[in-house]
């Protein structure tokens, strides 16, 4: 059975608080922070971008269980922030894990849900017999335009899951997706911030799509709700997941582990990635547990997973690497003014 | 520096991939084509070093050139490798926690870019441990 | 080898000169030589100038050819060479030009260096100057220059517990040397508390720990000692010359607070003249930054390891302390146009020997010069006498 090999988690150290970002707004932050269910997020440090966190993810993942890298097939990075608009992420990942020259790769787009279609595409690579292993990762240093709403969620971090065959810590049962032409959240080629469609971004486009995927989920498998342990859903706030878990049928206590973004702030293409990270960390064999990531543009991938007695063996070392609340413990706070160095958004000469 | 350049010594700076002389036991990082101990005589294999060092001398960069000049102040260290060579690389660490003696890990980072159009340099620095 | 002597030097003043190009610094220094030396041009049978950079800060190569041109030299088609060591390109000028005159090749050579580095923003010339380290290694990774020899200074500071003032005074000392040099950029005298004001470079080094940028030239005449008396007389002796090399990382050094090239170099150099540290009367070292200035005192043998601190606080190396260093001002206050500052210390040595030294003179028979390549991967050192 396909599924998932080692995990690892990458946040950077940096945070800035809500009420931070509100002050220099004029706007008013607890109640923003209330409202969004976010009171804090990551920031980059100045050489930290998506191909270093992705380093970072995939060598910590390796860290709790080594691969033979020369049978690392293919690896997939999936980002808003790839840091070249051409020359691959997932390139460079290759070349710092060793595992090329022998692999396939590509960086994938797909707004926050680029890390879950690379996690299916590594699926597909490993249930046909193409490749023994595929990295697939999701990572961003999100970009939210100053002063726009945006600006208080967007934040940096990703996560490298290794998928294959060979002794799964967790077991992928099934994966399905829901996929329409739907501009709720964009950014043309050249620009530096995207846009959105502001109310749009939800009725018609995080919650059709990723009640359509869960829908589909739970009928393909006949299950429901009270039949996993866990739930992640994306999380570009901490309202929506919420909204959204609460209207399938999930519980506060389902989602809980995984919900990292009123402390994360949203990773964008890292959110779910990161969220089944952090639900790993805490999982146990026998654990079931149920993910809808959502890309905007639009599309859900969800995934049917069993957690299986190989993360508590002698294959796996859980502790070899920080668990998600250990990369969120200890941050380093900055001001808007370091913020916004950290972030380029000061115009240098 | 020009792509060729950076391009030829990324496995090593991206995975502390040096050499070690088999003839004498030592170790090279930066890798080097020739043991100065032992010259023509001395087998060189490749060897990937643990990350693993301690601070030998460091300083804090007030005044940077340009392309490093948005990081300053960053701490510069001569580290030495558990395995006994030395190289030169940025702690990530604040200004006033660096000490000579200090355990090191290796972590991989941006090291520069050329400007807003040429390619990014990663490779190696070094967060306490 | 036959006996050596310099019988002309020659400097250009020594700051941002605006006006001046890179080759008229040359020709002006050399034809200060010419004239102390009471020589014509066409004299002379070959030229060494040492110029780390032209390439970078005045994007000249064929160094040699240019100078001989512009010295009106070509047109007698004279040999003419550009040796280069970062820093110590003028102390490996002269060693050439030295090894020219003693093996009888030749026997009226010049030996000049020059350097012209205000041609470009500082952020080119911090870039260039890094091409003195290791690029690949060190400077790729963020290590400045004076960041290198803030490290050997951070490393000095654990072993041998020196202060930060005690290291301040190296800089008072030097200006206070330089305010009588005509040729010096800086001739103000400074403070310690200046100098502990100063804004941080790379800690623990401040600005006035550091030599500044400089346009400037020098140049020396040597020939055989038999024919010395033609041209002056005040020939003074070239007792020795003596050049090493150690790593180019200061990462692969055995120690990284000791310049083992500077060991290596003077005690060859005090070998060939047959000579100890206590015969040299005053000695001019390269003080890039402070702290070089103390590891050179110690690793040239003038005293113990650790002990070049104390040895400044004493004021035992002011001009009439028991080892004169820096009479000059040193890199510091003359400022450090780069491939001339080899050439500048043997003509301050000369001028000092001569008696000529006004303002700063030392009571001295024998002097030394000492000039380093980046953090000590090359160094030249040379002993004259009269």
């Amino acid at each position: 059975m396909v599924g998932i090999i080692t995990y690892g988690a990458y946040i950077p150290r940096y945070r800035i608080k809500t009420e931070d970002i509100a002050r220099v707004w004029g706007a008013n932050g607890a109640e923003i922070a209330a409202g969004l269910g976010v009171r804090e997020k990551s920031v980059p440090d100045l050489d930290e971008d998506t191909i270093s966190m992705s380093v970072e993810a995939a060598r910590y993942a390796l860290a709790r269980r080594d691969v033979p890298r020369d049978a690392i097939g293919a690896i997939y990075v999936g980002s808003e922030s790839h840091p070249y608009a051409v020359k691959p992420s997932a390139a460079t990942v290759g070349e710092a894990i060793g595992a090329t020259p022998v692999m396939t790769a590509a960086d994938y787009e797909f707004a926050c849900k680029a890390g879950t279609a690379a996690v299916q595409t590594c699926m597909g690579l490993v249930k046909s017999g193409m490749i023994q292993y595929g990295c697939a990762i999701g990572a961003d240093t999100a970009q939210g335009a100053p002063g726009d709403a945006l600006e208080y969620t967007a934040s940096a971090g990703g996560a490298a899951l290794f998928i294959g065959e060979d002794n799964p810590i967790a077991e992928i049962n099934h994966t399905c997706s829901f996929t329409t032409d739907t501009p709720d959240f964009w950014r043309r080629e050249g620009q530096e911030y995207p846009r959105h469609g502001g109310r749009f971004s939800g009725d018609p486009a995080y919650f059709k799509h990723i009640q359509g995927a869960a829908h589909l989920m739970l009928d393909q498998m006949g299950t429901e709700p009270a039949d996993y342990d866990y739930a992640i859903f994306h999380q570009p706030n901490a309202k929506f997941p919420q909204r959204v878990s609460a209207m399938l049928g999930f519980t506060k206590e389902q989602i809980t582990p995984g919900l990292a973004v009123p402390r994360l702030g949203n990773t964008y293409s890292g959110a779910v990635p990161v969220g089944i990270s952090a639900t790993l960390d805490v999982a146990k064999p026998g654990d079931r547990i149920f993910v809808t990531s959502y890309g905007s543009g639009a599309g859900s991938d969800a995934f049917d997973i069993t957690v299986t007695d190989a993360i508590e063996s002698d294959v796996f070392d859980r502790s070899a690497a920080p668990t998600v609340e250990e990369l969120l413990a200890n941050g380093k706070y900055l001001d808007y003014a370091l913020y916004a160095k950290h972030k380029g958004k000061i115009v240098m000469q | 520096m020009s792509v060729p350049r950076y391009w030829r010594k990324q496995q090593n700076r991206y995975n502390l991939k040096g050499n070690k002389c088999e003839t004498c036991g030592r170790y090279f990082f930066p890798p080097r084509a020739f043991c100065p101990e032992c010259r023509r005589d001395g087998k060189i294999v490749d060897y990937e070093f643990s990350g693993k060092g301690t601070v030998r001398t460091f300083s804090i960069i007030r005044t940077a050139s340009d392309d490093y000049d948005m990081q300053a102040p960053y701490a510069i260290a001569i580290i030495e490798l558990e395995e006994g060579t030395c190289m030169t690389a940025q702690v990530i660490c604040e200004p006033d926690e660096i000490k000579i003696g200090m355990p090191v890990k290796s972590v991989f980072r941006k090291i520069v870019a050329d400007g807003d159009s040429g390619v990014i340099v990663y490779g190696t620095k070094f967060v306490p441990a | 080898m036959r006996e050596v002597a310099v019988v002309g030097i020659g400097l250009t003043e020594f700051g941002e000169k605006w006006d001046t190009s890179f080759r008229n610094l040359f020709v002006e220094a050399g034809a200060n030589a010419l004239e102390d030396a009471g020589m014509s041009g066409d004299q002379i049978d070959e030229i060494f100038v040492g110029n780390m950079s032209g390439g970078r800060f005045v994007l000249q190569e064929h160094i040699g050819a240019l100078i001989a041109d512009y010295a009106g030299l070509t047109k007698n088609h004279i040999p003419a060479t550009r040796v280069e060591a970062a820093c110590a390109s003028g102390g490996l000028a002269f060693r050439q030009a030295y090894a020219t005159v003693a093996s009888g090749m030749q026997d009226i050579v010049i030996a000049g260096g020059v350097e012209k580095m205000t041609d470009v923003g500082g952020s080119e010339t911090t870039d260039a100057l890094a091409g003195a380290a290791d690029r690949e290694w060190e400077g790729l990774v963020g290590a400045t220059f004076p960041g290198l020899y803030a490290m050997i200074a951070n490393d000095y500071m654990n072993k041998y517990g020196l202060t930060r003032e005690q290291l301040a005074m190296v800089s008072v000392k030097n200006h206070r040397n330089g305010a009588k040099n005509p040729i010096a950029q800086f001739r103000k005298q400074i403070s310690v508390e200046a100098v502990m004001r100063s804004t941080l470079v790379a800690d623990p080094l401040r600005l006035l720990d550091c030599s500044p940028v400089t346009d400037g030239a020098a140049a020396v005449i040597l020939c055989p000692m038999e024919m010395a008396r033609e041209f002056t007389d005040t020939p003074v002796k070239v007792l020795a010359s003596a050049q090493a090399t150690d790593t180019i990382s200061l990462h692969d050094r055995r120690d990284i607070s000791t310049l083992d090239a500077t060991v290596a170099a003077g005690k060859r150099a005090f070998q060939q003249a047959a000579l100890t540290p206590k015969d040299i009367g005053m000695v001019e070292v390269h003080d890039c930054f402070t702290i070089a200035e103390l590891c050179a005192i110690e690793d040239l043998g003038f005293c113990a390891k650790g002990e070049a601190g104390k040895l400044t606080e004493d004021g035992q190396t002011a001009l009439d302390g028991s080892i004169p260093v820096n009479p000059s001002g040193g890199l510091k206050s003359c400022g450090h146009p780069v491939g001339a500052t080899g050439i500048k210390q043997v003509a301050e040595i000369v001028e000092q020997l001569r008696g000529e030294a006004t303002g700063r003179q030392v009571d001295a028979e024998i002097g030394m010069t000492h000039n380093v390549g980046g953090t000590g991967a090359t160094v030249v050192c040379n002993i004259l006498g009269v």
